[in-house]
């Protein structure tokens, strides 16, 4: 066994003894992912493009959830029930700020285009320029430093698995997440939204014809993937704080993750989404944390050359 | 109420107010982290005077200029057309004559020689620095990538990353870097121009053969991610590139052809000079590319990859020929701006710049060199008068909130550009009519 | 052996459930005017598609016999490969680079095999101008060839149905094939165009040498140009021989009755 030998052995006797406590951390960060990545995934359902600005829906999440807990908590150390008040507030206010911004964008960046038939080129840069213009106009506005957020808890553990302390906050995106994704996969399968949705994804120009409001779907597609993603920005903002430019890493591995799962996939979303946050929180014992980013962006890579339809494979109408 | 809201000249109205309100915050104040709503109360709240003629609040003026957009707006729908008949009817003369060859030629003549005087006609020292670093440099990126995006339609945004491989090349080819450099020499910025390029372009193919049978959207995140990782890289590899410290001084080049002898230095303008002889050798090959066999196959691919194969146009080899192309141009530009600047730093490096580059190709018109080039001189130019003599609340950043707006709109209302490429331009207008077959390169849907 | 210009032995096509081509056989001679005809969704555009390197069946073998007599093998071929070993075609709807003239469209087509030296093109040397004085002289003569030489500068977008299809056939030729594939070469164009077509067609073959295989639903078309047919239904091969006996046989007469959602079809008569 050489040196290298030595480094790997290493290395996995700090995995096996952080093993627990970094899956945790990747559970959390992977239903993040997949709140992001069912945005990615409905908009490229019912569009078939890429929605380049959705990391800007998530920040206007974020900063939303800022502004609106920097006025409820202030300097105060909320209680046990205004907490979950206060979560439940932050999640809505986050939520709906990313529902607003996702509307504007339609409406503005994409509206427009569709209805000139312009080519997909065409909506990728408008896309690229919102994003552009709406995390700098953030920057301009809320200054460009990282700001941490209120908290409405003491992010004490709250239980322990395999020895691993799992912290409030992770309970909470826990709760959060499943409450969220589970909504949002009832919502696609059984709603007439849900239907809509599907048939625009299958076939728009059918589903015209069959009297959806195809307007309309896109729209709500928009509001629902946006709402996710702003709720999204701020559970992460909670723990990370917000800044100008917090959409942009998180949101590129949240399409890692609608790649991974199948983009068009709502399910293969969340669960490429959890397999993502897992896998990139357990090579941390690998790999310098500098390097992390390069890890998803290596995953995207591989599967876009070698699985382009993803593990679960695309179509939103079909799957779903 | 539904009725009355869906009414046509309260929805414009509306629209109006919302964009002058919009622009009222983007020319306001900017707010701070402590601060975070200062930008919004100084953008509509600030007393605003105009030359002390009269003091108002902002939200009022722009009300007001609401307003005029309004009435300019409801005009434009009446009277559009003739508007757009009579100019048109009064460009054709014009247009005609500069599609003449000889006029033509003696414009690009002019062009050439007000380049060549430039430094003297703008004698300034803050300028002159800008018509190098800024736009000279700029101009010079904007005409590589339109051999990507704009010849073989291709959207790069990783484009940066190519110029800062090329930049580091230099500074590792001049032993600045704490990697030694090759046969422990230290050689002359000059002879970093063949080795950059070599490099880049085997940069480029080696990103570029893999990932351009992606689809364009993918392609574009995948660029996007490796111009990500090369600035990780350049930040973290200390003992390489020297981390975000960047490099040591890097040399200014030394000419010694003959009788000709020339040491470049911290001055501009001789590096200004230098960029325009490549700027002008760079122009001349790519508008004889766009014109020839490569360029007709770079259209076939944009248009209908499928058709194009079934006449034996092997797309992929195209398509990496274009992003070497690209790629080289960047990494030429990355050495003259290197052994310029003296250093290298990561920071140079970021999304942003890319996004910059991707603008003035956009702005000017995509696949139309004529058009890159002025439009990025356009953009560049007024880049550097909002530094050098920033409004009240501009900051430089604010640049990036500019560009993106400058995006959308032009997607909106001119997708194919300031002086767009003939070409593009039919493409454009085919698709609207449903002509074409331009998207499926994009979405895969094959037939 | 080698006076096959196409062998097709046995090939099944799939996508996903769906059986679009299902143990097809089929043989052209060289030189010889074969038409494949059958109801919409038969199989003909994924049988074109296999042949020319576009669909990658699941089973079987595709053989091609180029002009030196070499047999080349189609499945796992790219489709620009294809295209260059000799096997050109035209495309059900209609695909032009829309945006640029007939003449860069037929161009296009010319030069597509030549080298592409990157260099010869920037620089522009003797050797470059040589072959594009060579590739403006081929375009020139098939845009005479197939009567398009009027329209030379005119984009093609703005062509006519008919137009349209000569100028894909032009294309084709361009690119100095031994087969030409042709997918529904007479859908959209009217009674002269049809006629003037079939003659067109025909002058390929005869004047050119290139051997053809068409697709078409027009009757009178094929009768009068298809030396031997091949009757597709449901992605298998029912029938094959002459046009007469095709004319004749039970079984084809029964699949183009049964098939009722496709008006386009008269019965062959
Ligand atoms: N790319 C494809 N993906 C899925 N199914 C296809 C594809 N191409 C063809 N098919 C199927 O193959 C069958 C035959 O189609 P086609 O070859 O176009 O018939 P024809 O040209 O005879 O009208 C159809 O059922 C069609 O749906
Ligand atoms: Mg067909």
């Amino acid at each position: 066994m050489g040196a290298f030998g030595h480094y790997l052995s290493g290395h996995f006797a700090t995995f096996r003894l952080e093993f627990w406590s970094l899956f945790v951390g990747g559970v959390a960060n992977g239903f993040l992912y997949g709140m992001i990545a069912v945005g990615y995934t409905l908009v490229y359902g019912v569009l078939r493009l890429i929605n380049f600005a959705h990391s800007e829906i998530f920040m206007s999440g974020g900063f939303a959830g800022y502004f609106v807990m920097k006025a409820l908590i202030g300097n105060s150390v909320p209680s046990g029930a205004a907490t979950v008040f206060l979560i439940i507030v932050g999640i809505v206010v986050g939520g709906t700020a990313g529902a607003l911004v996702a509307t504007l964008l339609e409406r503005v960046a994409y509206r427009p285009l569709r209805r000139r038939n312009a080519p997909k080129l065409a909506y990728l840069i408008s896309a690229i320029g919102a994003s552009y213009f709406l995390f700098n106009l953030a920057g301009k506005e809320f200054g460009r430093y990282s700001i941490s957020m209120p908290q409405p808890y003491i992010n004490h553990p709250v239980f322990h698995i395999f020895g691993a302390a799992v912290q409030l906050y992770y309970v909470v995106i826990f709760i959060a997440g499943v409450v969220m994704l589970f909504a949002l996969d009832r919502v696609v399968a059984t709603t007439k939204l849900g239907r809509s949705i599907r048939a625009v994804a299958q076939d728009a120009e059918t589903a015209s014809l069959m009297g959806v409001n195809i307007d309309r779907t896109i729209a709500l597609t928009f509001i629902v993937g946006g709402a996710l993603g702003g709720a999204a920005g701020f559970l992460f903002g909670l723990g990370t704080g917000v800044v100008y430019t917090m959409g942009f890493v998180p949101a590129l591995k949240a399409f890692t993750a609608a790649v991974l799962g199948g983009i068009g996939n709502l399910r293969g979303a969340m669960i490429g989404g959890l397999l993502l946050g897992v896998v990139e929180s357990l090579s941390v014992v690998f790999v310098q944390a500098a390097y992390i980013d390069v890890i998803a962006f290596g995953i995207l890579v591989a599967v876009l050359l070698f699985r382009p339809t993803g593990i679960l494979g695309e179509r939103l109408g079909r799957a779903a | 109420m539904q009725t009355f809201l869906r009414n046509p000249h309260l929805r414009r109205f509306g629209i109006s107010f919302l964009v002058m309100e919009l622009v009222a915050l983007m020319t306001g104040p900017p707010g701070s982290t402590q601060t975070p709503t200062a930008g919004f109360r100084g953008s509509f709240f600030e007393a605003s005077s105009f030359y002390g003629l009269f003091r108002t609040q902002r939200w009022v003026v722009f009300l007001a200029l609401a307003v005029v957009v309004f009435a300019i707006w409801s005009g434009w729908l009446t009277q559009g057309s003739v508007i757009r008949t009579t100019t048109s009817k009064a460009l054709t003369y014009p247009r005609a004559v500069t599609q003449r060859k000889p006029v033509r030629w003696s414009l690009l003549g002019v062009a050439l020689i007000v380049a060549l005087l430039l430094p003297r006609i703008v004698d300034d020292a803050f300028w002159h620095s800008a018509m190098t670093e800024q736009i000279g440099v700029f101009v010079l990126l904007a005409t590589g990538l339109n051999v990507v995006v704009g010849f073989a339609g291709l959207l790069d945004l990783g484009y940066v990353a190519f110029y800062a491989i090329g930049a580091y090349t230099t500074a590792w080819i001049t032993g600045s870097l704490p990697t030694p450099a090759p046969f422990h020499g230290h050689f002359d910025p000059f002879v970093a121009i063949p080795v950059a390029i070599v490099i880049v372009m085997v940069a480029g193919i080696l990103l570029g053969a893999p990932t351009l049978r992606l689809r364009g959207d993918y392609l574009a995140i995948v660029t996007l991610g490796f111009g990500e990782i090369v600035t990780i890289f350049a930040n973290n590899l200390y003992g390489i590139t020297g981390g975000s410290q960047g490099s040591g001084p890097i040399p200014h080049p030394v000419l010694h052809v003959g009788p000709l002898h020339y040491v470049w230095s911290l001055k501009p303008v001789p590096y200004y000079y230098l960029l325009l002889v490549f700027l002008v050798i760079f122009l001349i090959a790519f508008s004889l590319l766009e014109h020839s066999r490569i360029g007709r196959a770079w259209t076939a691919i944009r248009e209908d990859e499928v058709a194009a194969e079934s006449v034996g146009i092997n797309p992929l080899k195209y398509k990496v020929m274009a992003f070497a192309i690209g790629a080289s141009t960047a990494g030429f530009a990355g050495v003259v701006t290197a052994s310029q600047s003296n250093n290298v730093f990561p920071s140079s490096f970021t999304l942003q710049s890319s996004i910059n580059i991707l603008v003035l190709v956009i702005f000017g018109g995509m696949g139309s060199i004529f058009g890159v080039v002025v439009g990025a001189i356009i953009i560049q130019v007024a880049y550097s008068y909002l530094l050098h003599t920033p409004p009240q609340g501009y900051q430089s950043a604010d640049l990036y909130m500019y560009l993106g707006a400058l995006l959308v709109l032009m997607m909106i209302f001119r997708p194919s550009g300031l002086i767009p490429s003939r070409r593009r331009q039919r493409e454009m207008v085919l698709s609207k009519a449903g002509e074409g077959h331009m998207d499926e390169v994009l979405t895969g849907d094959t037939p | 052996m080698s006076d096959l210009i196409f062998n097709v032995d046995s090939v099944t096509l799939r996508f996903g459930g769906v059986v679009s081509l299902n143990d097809v056989s089929l043989h052209q001679k060289r030189g010889e005017i074969l038409a494949v005809i059958g109801p919409n969704g038969a199989g003909k555009t994924s049988l074109f598609n296999s042949l020319t390197g576009v669909y990658q069946p699941q089973e079987g073998s595709i053989f091609f016999t180029n002009r030196e007599g070499k047999v080349i093998s189609i499945i796992g071929k790219k489709a620009h490969r294809v295209a260059s070993a000799g096997v050109a075609r035209t495309f059900q709807a209609s695909r032009m680079f829309s945006a640029l003239t007939t003449f860069e469209n037929v161009k296009i087509g010319a030069e597509s095999h030549r080298g592409i030296g990157v260099i010869g093109a920037m620089v522009k040397g003797p050797r470059t101008r040589r072959g594009e004085r060579h590739s403006d002289e081929r375009t020139e003569e098939l845009l005479k060839f197939v009567g398009l030489y009027d329209k030379a500068n005119v984009i093609s977008s703005s062509l006519s149905y008919g137009d349209r299809r000569r100028l894909e056939i032009a294309r084709g030729l361009a690119t100095d094939p031994q087969v030409l594939l042709l997918d529904e070469p007479a859908a959209g164009t009217n009674p002269a165009e049809k006629i003037q077509l079939t003659e067109l067609i025909r002058k390929v073959r005869d004047e050119m040498g290139v051997s053809i295989l068409l697709i078409e639903h027009d009757m009178k078309l094929v009768m009068a140009l298809a030396e031997r047919l091949y009757v597709l239904n449901f992605g298998s091969v029912i029938a094959e021989g002459s046009p007469e006996a095709i004319r004749s046989n039970p079984v084809v007469i029964e699949a183009y009755l049964g098939s009722s959602d496709d008006e386009s079809e008269k019965s062959p008569s």
